[in-house]
C-alpha cells in the first residue's frame, strides 16, 4: 500500500477499538469460577504478607499460580481498593458486588493491551507490499484473527481469565525472534514461565531453538551444526537471563524455605487425567473406548459388573479415576507419550533448522502434542496452538487449510464451558462471524493456490452444525438430559478430538515434506 | 376484550400490533404457557422468558428491518461495494434504534422497517408496493402517521405530474383503492362493530394525555421551562396550537417535495416532516426522535457529517431514558462506537467542502457581513464542541447528583441542549431541500 506510515494503521486502531467496545458489552455476561478465583488470590495477595501465600486456604481456590502472577495481582489489588474494599477479603467467599465485576472486567480489558501491542508487532512481519487491497493484506486477515479470535474472547471475556495478558507476551516474545532479538524474546518467555507455568509445554521448542539458533553462531551449508562456532558469550548471557528472572520469581520462596509448598501447589498430580470437561484430546477418545469396551464386556458377559469401579471421570476435580478394562493411565504416561510426540519435531529443527519460522512451527508441535497427551488438560489449552499458529496461517495455503481445521473444531470445543441459555446466541453468533470471516478471508488470501479443504474436511466441519443444534437445542429438551447429561459434553469431546488429532497428523506431515527454499530469502531479509 | 383491566398497559397501538403479539403469544404458549396467564403472568420475568421476548425483537428486525436496510444500501448506485457494506454497517450501528428496542424493550424496527420498505419501493418504482408497506407500518404504529405526509406529498406529485387527466388519475385510484384495502385488511376483526372502531381509535389517539410528558427535546417541553405554558394555556388551545405550527412547519416541504417528487426530495421531506411533527406536536415521547433518525440514516452516505451529527445528538437526548433503564455500559459503547466507526468509515471529518456540506445559502448568508469567514472549518468546530458537551452532559448525569433545589436539572440540560440541536438542523435540512435548484442532476435512480 502506497499510503503513508502514518495512515497504514487506522485499520488496526479500528480493529482494536472495536473488539475492546464489544468486551465492554460483554461485562455482564455469565463469569464462571475463575473469576472468584481472581478475586480470591486479589485478597489475599493484599491481605496477607508473602510467607502466606502459598499456604493460604480459606477459600477453596488456592494460590496455584507462579509468584509472578501472584505479583500481578498484588499489584491490581491496590487499584481494586479504589472500587470495592470489600473484595479484597479473604473470608469474602463468592463476593461479586457490581464494582467487583466492573473492577475485575476492565482489568482483563486493560492488560488485553499487551496483546495489541503484540500482535501490531506480528502483523509488521507479515506485512505484505504487494498485495493492494486492504482486504486481501496477510497483516490485517492476521490482526483480525488474532484480535477477534472467538475462543481468546470468549475464555477472557466470558468466562474470565487473564490470557490476553499472557498470550500477549508469548506473541511477543516470537515476534522479537522474528525480528532477530533473541535476548528480549528469551527474557519476555521467562517472565511468561513465572506467570503461568502452563507454557512450560513450549519450553522444548525454546530450548532447543536458542541453543541450536542462537548460541551455535554459524551454520554449515547444509545446515547442519557447525560445533566450532559455539558462542560461550551468548549462552552465558541467555543463562544469567533466564536464571536471573527464576531467581526473582521464586528468591523470596527459596529464602524462606517454602519451595516444596510452592511446588505442590503448582503441580496439583492429584487431579484426575481429565478436567471436568474432557479436553478433546487423545485421553477423552481413550475413556470412551475403554467405556465401550467396558458396556461391551458386560454385555457378552466376559466381565464382572460388581468388580468395575464407579467411575465417574466427568465430574470434579479432585478426582484420581481408574480405567476398566485398558490399563489406567499415570502421569509419567502422559508426560512420555508427550514427550515421545514432540521429540521428532524438536529433532528436526535441530538438525534443519529454518529460523524463527521454523521454531513457531515447532512451537505449535509442542503445543499441541502436550495438549494431546497431557494429563489434566483443560480445552482452553488448544488456544496456546491455535494463536501462534495464525502467524503461520496468514503465509502458506497448507497452514490455512490445517490452521481452519484446528481453530474451528478447537472453538467449537469450548463451547460447553458457557451453558447458560443468555450466552448461547453470544457464543453462536460470535462463532459463527469469525469461522466464516477466517474460511472466507484465507481462501481469498490463497485463491491461487487451489482449494483449502479437501471434501472429507469439509464435510467433517460441516458435520459440527448438526451436532451443535442437538447438543445445545434438541438434547435439553429430551428425557435423557436428567439421566445422562454428560453425553453431549462426551460427543463433543470426541467429535473435536478427531480433529485436533488430525490437525496434528497433518502438522507432522507438513513438517517432514516442506520444502523451505522460499523462505530462507524471507528470514534473511526480516 | 371485556375481561381486560384498561389500565394495566393496556393495548395502545393499532391492529397489526396486536396480531404481532398474538403471533408472539401462541409461540409462547407452546414453550411454556404460564407467560401467557391473562392475570397471573404480570411483571413475569424469568430469564428464559426474558430471552424468549428478546429473541422475538431479534427475529422481527431480521426478518423485517434489516434486510431493508441491506437492500436499500445495495440499492445505492454510487460508491463500491465496499461502501455499501461500510453505510450498511453505519445505518446498522445506529445506536439510538438498538437501546430502545433491545434495551428498553419495543418493536420500532417493524415499523421504521416497513417504512423503510415504503421507500426502497418507491425508490424502484414499485409505487404500489411502496403504498402498501407504509399502510402497514401506519398500522402498527400510529406514530409512523409522522411520516405520512411527505408520502402522500410524493405520491400525490408523481400523479400530478403524469397528468391529472390520464395516467395519473388511474396512478391516483390505484393507490388509493391498494390502500383503503391494505386498511380494510387490518382492521377487519374490528369492522364488524362501528363502536369497535371508535374505540381502537380512542386508544390509538389519547388526546387526553397532555402537552408533554417528562423532559422531551421539542418546543413545548423547552418553552416551559421559561414561561409554564402548560398551566398558563387551556388544553384546547395548546392542542389547536400544537397542530398549526406543526402543519406550518411541515408546509414548506411538504409543497417544495409535491412540486418535485424524486427519492432525494423524498428522503429530505421525510426528515423535516418527522421533525416539525417531534418539534411542535402533541403529546411527543422522547423516543419519537427515532422517526427522524431513520431517514437521516438514509442520508448517511451524503451528507455524513450532519447526519451523523443528528444521530449523535439524537440518542444523546434519550439519555435520562436510557439511565432509568441501567443502560449506560451499553450506551457508552454503542455511541462510541458508532461516533468512531461513521467517522473513519465514512471519512466524515474529510469531505468537508461547502458543496459537500451544502452551506451555499449560509454561505451566501454571511458573505455579506463576513466575507473570508471559513464555515466548513466553523461547521466542524461546533461538532467538536458539541461532542463535548454531550460527552461532558452525559459524564455530569451519570456520576453528579443534582443540586437538592433543581432535581431535574440534567434531564432539563440535556432535553435543552438536544432541543436546540433539533431546532439548527431542522433549519438546516429545511434549506437543503428548498433550496435544490429544479433542475438537479440526481445521483441516485430519481423516478
Amino acid at each position: 500500500m502506497a499510503a503513508p506510515v502514518t495512515n497504514e494503521w487506522k485499520w488496526f486502531s479500528a480493529l482494536a477499538l472495536g473488539v475492546s467496545l464489544l468486551k465492554c458489552l460483554l461485562i455482564n455476561a455469565y463469569h464462571s469460577t475463575d473469576f472468584e478465583v481472581h478475586r480470591n488470590w486479589l485478597a489475599l495477595t493484599h491481605s496477607l504478607p508473602l510467607s502466606k501465600w502459598y499456604f493460604e486456604d480459606t477459600s477453596e481456590w488456592t494460590l496455584d499460580y507462579p509468584p509472578f502472577f501472584a505479583w500481578f495481582e498484588f499489584g491490581l489489588s491496590h487499584l481494586a481498593a479504589c472500587f470495592d474494599s470489600e473484595m479484597l477479603a479473604v473470608q469474602n467467599l463468592n463476593y461479586a458486588s457490581p464494582a467487583t465485576v466492573l473492577f475485575q472486567r476492565l482489568s482483563v480489558i486493560v492488560t488485553d493491551v499487551v496483546f495489541i501491542y503484540a500482535v501490531k508487532e506480528c502483523c509488521r512481519g507479515v506485512w505484505d507490499e504487494k498485495r493492494k487491497d486492504l482486504l486481501e493484506q496477510p497483516s490485517f486477515i492476521l490482526a483480525t484473527l488474532l484480535l477477534w479470535n472467538f475462543g481468546l474472547l470468549i475464555v477472557d471475556h466470558i468466562h474470565f481469565q487473564y490470557n490476553g495478558l499472557l498470550f500477549g507476551i508469548l506473541l511477543l516474545s516470537i515476534a522479537r525472534h522474528f525480528q532477530g532479538r533473541h535476548l528480549e524474546g528469551a527474557f519476555l518467555f521467562s517472565i511468561l514461565l513465572n506467570l503461568k507455568h502452563i507454557y512450560l509445554y513450549i519450553t522444548p521448542a525454546y530450548g532447543i531453538f536458542l541453543l541450536r539458533c542462537f548460541c551455535f553462531t554459524c551454520s554449515n551449508a547444509d545446515r547442519s551444526v557447525q560445533w566450532r562456532s559455539f558462542s560461550v558469550l551468548r549462552f552465558t548471557v541467555l543463562g544469567l537471563i533466564v536464571l536471573s528472572t527464576f531467581a526473582l520469581s521464586f528468591g523470596p520462596f527459596i529464602a524462606l524455605g517454602q519451595l516444596p509448598q510452592v511446588f505442590s501447589r503448582l503441580f496439583p498430580f492429584k487431579r484426575g487425567l481429565c478436567h471436568a470437561y474432557w479436553a478433546p484430546n487423545i485421553w477423552a477418545l481413550y475413556n470412551v473406548a475403554d467405556k465401550a469396551l467396558t458396556v461391551l464386556g458386560v454385555k457378552l458377559k466376559l466381565l464382572d459388573i460388581t468388580k468395575i469401579p464407579k467411575a465417574s471421570m466427568t465430574g470434579g476435580l479432585v478426582q484420581e479415576s481408574q480405567h476398566s478394562v485398558l490399563p489406567s493411565v499415570t502421569p509419567l504416561a502422559t508426560l512420555i507419550c508427550t514427550l515421545l510426540s514432540i521429540l521428532p519435531a524438536l529433532v528436526h529443527m535441530w538438525f534443519r533448522p529454518n529460523g524463527a519460522r521454523g521454531f513457531l512451527r515447532c512451537l505449535v508441535m509442542c503445543a499441541l502434542g502436550s495438549f494431546i497427551f497431557g494429563w489434566h488438560v483443560h480445552e482452553k489449552a488448544i488456544l496456546m496452538a491455535i494463536l501462534p499458529y495464525s502467524l503461520l496461517a496468514v503465509e502458506q495455503k497448507e497452514d490455512a487449510g490445517i490452521f481452519f481445521i484446528l481453530t474451528t473444531t478447537g472453538h467449537y470445543s469450548l463451547f460447553p464451558l458457557l451453558f447458560t441459555a443468555q450466552e448461547l446466541p453470544v457464543k453462536i453468533l460470535l462463532m459463527l462471524s469469525f469461522t466464516v470471516f477466517s474460511f472466507t478471508s484465507l481462501k481469498q488470501l490463497f485463491r491461487k493456490g487451489g482449494r483449502l479443504l479437501s471434501t472429507s474436511e469439509a464435510v467433517y466441519l460441516l458435520g459440527l452444525v448438526p451436532l451443535g443444534l442437538v447438543c445445545e437445542c434438541v438434547y435439553p429438551l429430551t428425557t435423557w438430559q436428567k439421566s445422562f447429561p454428560f453425553i453431549p459434553l462426551l460427543v463433543t469431546s470426541v467429535y473435536c478430538a478427531l480433529g485436533v488429532i488430525y490437525a496434528f497428523i497433518r502438522l507432522y506431515i507438513l513438517l517432514f515434506t516442506f520444502t523451505d527454499c522460499g523462505t530462507e530469502a524471507k528470514m534473511k531479509s526480516q | 376484550m371485556n375481561d381486560n383491566d384498561l389500565n394495566y398497559w393496556g393495548l395502545d397501538y393499532p391492529p397489526l400490533t396486536a396480531y404481532h403479539s398474538l403471533l408472539c403469544a401462541h409461540v409462547a404458549k407452546l414453550i411454556d404457557p404460564t407467560w401467557v396467564e391473562l392475570y397471573a403472568s404480570r411483571g413475569h420475568e424469568s430469564p428464559s422468558h426474558k430471552l424468549f421476548m428478546r429473541a422475538t425483537v431479534f427475529i422481527a428486525d431480521l426478518v423485517i428491518y434489516i434486510p431493508a436496510v441491506l437492500l436499500y444500501c445495495f440499492y445505492l448506485r454510487d460508491g463500491s461495494a465496499k461502501r455499501r457494506v461500510a453505510v450498511a454497517l453505519c445505518i446498522l450501528l445506529y445506536p439510538g434504534l438498538i437501546l430502545i428496542d433491545y434495551g428498553h424493550f419495543q418493536y420500532n424496527s417493524v415499523s421504521l422497517g416497513l417504512a423503510l420498505w415504503a421507500v426502497v419501493g418507491l425508490g424502484l418504482g414499485q409505487d404500489l408496493l411502496g403504498s402498501v408497506a407504509f399502510s402497514l407500518a401506519l398500522n402498527y404504529k400510529q406514530m409512523e402517521l409522522y411520516h405520512s405526509l411527505p408520502f402522500f406529498c410524493y405520491l400525490l406529485g408523481k400523479c400530478v405530474k403524469q397528468g391529472l387527466t390520464g395516467r395519473g388519475l388511474f396512478l391516483l385510484l390505484k393507490l388509493s383503492v391498494t390502500v383503503l384495502l391494505t386498511f380494510a385488511l387490518c382492521w377487519l376483526p374490528f369492522l364488524s362493530d362501528p363502536g369497535q372502531v371508535l374505540q381502537v381509535l380512542c386508544r390509538v389517539f389519547p388526546v387526553g394525555r397532555g402537552l408533554f410528558e417528562d423532559k422531551v427535546a421539542n418546543t413545548w417541553c423547552s418553552l416551559n421551562v421559561l414561561i409554564k405554558i402548560r398551566t398558563i394555556l387551556p388544553s384546547q388551545i395548546q392542542l389547536l396550537c400544537s397542530f398549526v405550527l406543526t402543519l406550518l412547519a411541515a408546509l414548506p416541504s411538504s409543497v417544495k417535495l409535491l412540486a418535485k417528487p424524486t427519492l432525494w426530495q423524498l428522503k429530505l421531506a421525510l426528515v423535516n416532516s418527522s421533525l416539525a411533527f417531534f418539534l411542535f406536536s402533541y403529546h411527543v415521547h422522547e423516543k419519537s426522535i427515532l422517526l427522524p433518525a431513520l431517514p437521516v440514516c438514509l442520508l448517511i452516505n451524503d451528507l455524513p457529517l450532519m447526519s451523523i451529527w443528528f444521530l449523535l445528538v439524537s440518542n444523546f437526548s434519550m439519555l435520562p431514558l436510557f439511565m432509568k433503564d441501567g443502560l449506560l455500559m451499553p450506551y457508552v459503547v454503542t455511541t462510541l462506537g458508532f461516533l468512531f466507526f461513521s467517522v473513519y468509515l465514512l471519512s466524515a471529518l474529510e469531505r468537508t467542502t461547502v458543496a459537500e456540506l451544502r452551506l451555499e445559502s449560509y454561505q451566501r448568508l454571511t458573505h455579506a457581513c463576513l466575507p473570508t469567514l471559513n464555515l466548513c472549518s466553523v461547521v466542524k468546530w461546533k461538532f467538536f464542541l458539541s461532542l463535548v458537551g454531550m460527552a461532558a452532559l452525559s459524564l455530569a448525569s451519570m456520576l453528579l447528583d443534582p443540586p437538592a433545589a433543581l432535581p431535574d436539572l440534567f434531564p432539563v440540560l440535556i432535553s435543552v441542549f438536544s432541543f436546540l440541536h433539533f431546532l439548527g438542523l431542522f433549519v438546516y435540512f429545511n434549506l437543503v431541500q428548498l433550496t435544490e435548484p429544479s433542475g438537479r442532476k440526481n445521483q441516485k435512480k430519481a423516478n
